[in-house]
């Protein structure tokens, strides 16, 4: 019964999206009130029925009625419920309903909270973002309707997949399509602002704090897919260049030059019609992950179920909002008035460069992810591109770009002073020359490593220059600075905060990948190996049972100088629901550094282990590997405090102030 | 010129659509794996008898057309696809034996009761060691055996009523 009220509520709210799609956009037109207002309405309710369908998905898997078949082939009631819950969306008929269900939110949260907006915008927005409501809450009730029934109905549930029974990943999807689907803002503004033929500063301001918000959950979202990949996969890597992280990493680099290129628009009124060109990029892109992961074109250790007629529906979705957004853009593009003239030295120069430079990576990404499927399609063959490409391509864009974020911000707008800059550099430019001659005399790893160190030092102690120099800092009394920060814009507070936390970032992904360790070995009950400085003694292996699984636990003891210092417990879970071994790592971190450990096969003698009995085990030292996590948090912040900044504040009415605040926080 | 530059994005993504399109078009029916098994024998393999019943070998293939079927009765799919494994016991046109792939078998004999048996013969594949033998990845997989023994077609997952008439009309052609 509640598995058909949900069904009920899922038509009800593409009812809600198709009248939100056509009547606000009528009103806009004819500037009726009324009309635009119904899109308020609707977009609420859009949102409220989705959201009770969301709901009653959930109780399903809740109560593990087995009767629905999304619940019998994805969940299991042996499963814990934290792993029900986030079955939910473990599967491609719920994730569906998640993804419009954030579409609805992030819908219905301009309609709530974007008093500040001039009707007919608010009212255009309001319709395109329905337009791809509509599309999808189609999709779902056509091809992936979660409530079909089955009769009769299973004893039990098929489980969900044990490598997704896992908290990283339970809460990775959520974050990446709040990330995704955010971005669906950024681009029911631009069609809007192209239908209205009007870009502004005022504009900018406006699709700036829904940028951030979406960009914010995204970063988070590939953090945790990439930690999980991490501690899951048992490889102590943590990115693997695969076609369904690429899916997610390049609307991230389009939405982080987005975030720049508004600025600009902000503050001098250039870069229209490239920021509202990436604006539909960034979404486009997050449309063609969504199709890239659903549709299982590309081969990837992800692929989920593929279903052609789903593939067709998707394609057929995303050319109708790429078509529509990119034909409106040509059409309309050439009638943007450009802005604010500047110099190339200036800190608009800057960002352009920095646009510059993510469009190329986002490109070169785009390129290496697409180039197998482009290649088989002119009968090439089959090929898979790899981290070489990547190493040749993607990271020497990084280079120019880290180098260039150092200097931009100290720029002035318009036309800048390159050589005064440099001269408040000078003491970042010594410390940055200090860090790099001390890698060179320690390293004992790459080249690449010290390009690496240097150049995250540079930015840090860049970041750290341009904040010192807003406060005047060592220029007066130390009170008359912490003054002016405590006055400081929160923008300003942010961007040094995420750009440092990019340098944080660039140093753990620099030493975790230039001086990682690794032993692989066979391990004996008893033995004792060295891996970093460490002694790691296994002591034994036991078969210790779990709610809906048996592991296989590894005891393994570490010691450093002689005396032992913690323990480690590798596991490989055996799960029969259905059957599925996966690895749990153990890792043992200083922050500085991981110890990680995995514990893999058992050998008999006389087998592949060279006559040797034992388990596998598999030992890395990745130095520095959490800073990439806590960079990605830290730079999370900085997204953060750049939406509480006063601007998205004022500028509007009395009464609107305090939505617009909570209008920037809330998504996030 | 600019005006032309603001239709780039445009083109590109119409070249998109068209790789993309193709690309579905290829994947189309993920479930035609080609096998490299097509037109070999079938492997030599021997299962204990099911319930009691007599061994399977890959000798009983021979002097019949034979639809080998791969099931469980914890596979969900398996349920689905059952109605069209009993329609082919119906015709009677060929032999069905099933390889019943790491199950229990008092589950399997009440899954059976319960849905009625289809099959002329059953093997116990308790550890899949045989399946592995036929390529097998996935429980249902349905082959088709003329014969000789050879294996003329394999399907992945899932009997569909269009796969079904295929099978048959596969089967009519090696029958006469």
């Amino acid at each position: 019964m509640i598995a058909e009220a949900g069904h009920f509520a899922l038509i009800l709210a593409f009812v809600f999206a198709c009248i939100q799609a056509v009547v606000p956009m009528i009103g806009a037109n004819r500037g009726d009130g009324a009309l635009m207002d119904t899109g308020r309405v609707a977009a609420l309710g859009q949102f409220t029925f989705t959201l009770v369908a969301f709901l009653a998905l959930m109780h399903a898997f809740v109560v593990s009625d087995f009767s629905v078949a999304n619940v019998a082939e994805n969940s299991h009631s042996a499963k814990p419920l934290l792993y029900k819950i986030t079955g939910v969306w473990g599967n491609h008929e719920g994730s569906m309903v998640l993804w419009v269900l954030i579409l609805a939110l992030f819908g219905a949260a301009v309609a709530a909270l974007g008093q500040n907006l001039p009707p007919s915008l608010r009212a255009r927005v309001l319709s395109v973002q329905a337009m791809i409501g509509a599309g999808f809450l189609l999709f779902i009730l056509w091809t992936s309707n979660p409530f079909l029934r089955l009769d009769p109905p299973p004893a039990d549930g098929s489980g969900l997949n044990p490598i997704l029974q896992d908290p990283g990943l339970a809460f990775h999807p959520p974050f990446l399509y709040l990330g995704y689907v955010g971005f669906s803002i950024a681009f029911s503004f631009a069609i809007a602002a192209l239908i209205e033929g009007r870009v502004d500063a005022a504009w900018a301001r406006w699709v700036r704090p829904w940028t951030l918000a979406a960009w914010c959950a995204l970063t988070l979202g590939i953090a945790l897919g990439s930690w999980w990949a991490y501690y899951e996969l048992g490889w102590g890597g943590f990115w693997f260049w695969d076609p369904v992280e690429n899916a997610s990493f390049m609307p991230w680099l389009a939405g982080t030059a987005l975030l720049h290129s508004a600025i600009v628009v902000e503050k001098r009124g250039a870069l229209k019609s490239w920021t509202v060109l990436l604006a539909i990029l960034t979404f486009v892109l997050s449309l063609m992950g969504t199709f890239l992961v659903r549709s299982g074109v590309l081969t990837s250790v992800h692929t989920f179920a593929n279903d052609p007629e789903r593939g067709l529906f998707i394609l057929a979705l995303l050319m109708i909002a790429t078509a529509g957004g990119l034909g409106l853009y040509a059409f309309r593009a050439p009638t943007l008035r450009a802005g604010g003239l500047f110099a190339p030295i200036s800190r608009e120069g800057g960002l352009v460069l920095n646009n510059l430079l993510l469009g190329t990576a986002c490109a070169t990404v785009f390129i290496g992810t697409l180039y197998p499927l482009f290649l088989e399609a002119l009968g090439g063959g089959k090929v898979s591109v790899g981290v070489p490409y990547y190493n040749l391509t993607f990271v020497p864009l990084m280079v120019p770009l880290l180098v260039v974020m150092g200097v931009g911000p100290l720029l002035a707008w318009k036309r800048g002073d390159l050589a005064g800059a440099l001269a408040r550099l000078r003491a970042a430019a010594m410390i940055t020359g200090l860090a790099a001659l001390i890698t060179i005399l320690l390293n004992d790893g790459p080249a690449l490593a010290i390009v690496g160190i240097t150049l995250a030092v540079w930015l840090l102690t860049g970041a750290l220059t341009e904040l010192a120099e807003r406060i005047r800092l060592f220029r007066g009394p130390l009170g008359d600075s912490l003054r002016r920060l405590a006055r400081l814009p929160r923008a300003a507070l942010a961007m040094t905060t995420a750009h440092a936390a990019l340098a944080v970032v660039v140093l753990g992904i620099t030493a975790s990948t230039a001086w990682q360790s690794e032993r692989i070995l066979i391990m004996a009950p008893g033995e004792t190996t060295e891996i970093a400085g460490y002694g790691i003694t296994l002591e034994r292996v036991v078969t210790v049972p779990g709610p809906n699984y048996a592991a296989e636990r590894a005891t393994l003891r570490v010691t450093a100088g002689g005396r032992p210092i913690a323990t480690l417990r590798p596991e490989r879970r055996r799960f029969t629901d259905p059957p599925q071994i996966t690895t749990e790592a153990a890792i043992r971190t200083t922050l500085l550094a991981d110890l990680y450990a995995v514990i893999g096969d058992r050998q008999q003698p006389g087998s592949d282990g060279g006559g040797k009995a034992g388990w596998t085990v598999r030992l890395y030292h990745n130095p520095l590997v959490p800073w990439i996590w806590i960079g990605a948090v830290l730079m999370v912040l900085g997204g953060l405090v750049s939406l509480t900044d006063r601007r998205h504040r004022v500028g509007a009415p009395r009464r609107a102030a305090a939505g617009s605040d909570t209008a920037g926080a809330r998504p996030a | 010129m600019i005006r032309l530059v603001t239709y780039l994005p445009l083109a590109v993504a119409a070249l998109l659509a068209v790789v993309f399109l193709w690309a579905l078009d290829r994947g189309r029916d993920p479930s035609l794996v080609p096998s490299p098994l097509i037109d070999k024998p079938a492997p030599e393999f021997t299962l204990a008898g099911f319930d009691g019943g007599p061994k399977l070998t890959d000798a009983d293939l021979k002097g019949g057309v034979t639809v080998v079927n791969v099931f469980a009765s914890w596979c969900l799919p398996c349920r689905a696809e059952h109605p069209y494994l009993m329609a082919l016991a119906r015709d009677g046109k060929a032999r069905i034996f099933g390889i019943n792939y790491k199950d229990k078998a008092e589950d399997a004999k009440a899954w059976l009761k319960e849905l009625g048996n289809p099959y002329a013969r059953i093997g116990a594949d308790a550890n899949g060691r045989v399946a592995i033998e036929w390529g097998v990845y996935g429980v249902p997989e349905t082959f088709v055996v003329d014969a000789a023994g050879r294996i003329r077609m394999k399907h992945v997952g899932p009997l569909t009523p269009d796969r079904l008439e295929e099978i048959r009309g596969m089967i009519a052609d090696l029958v006469r």
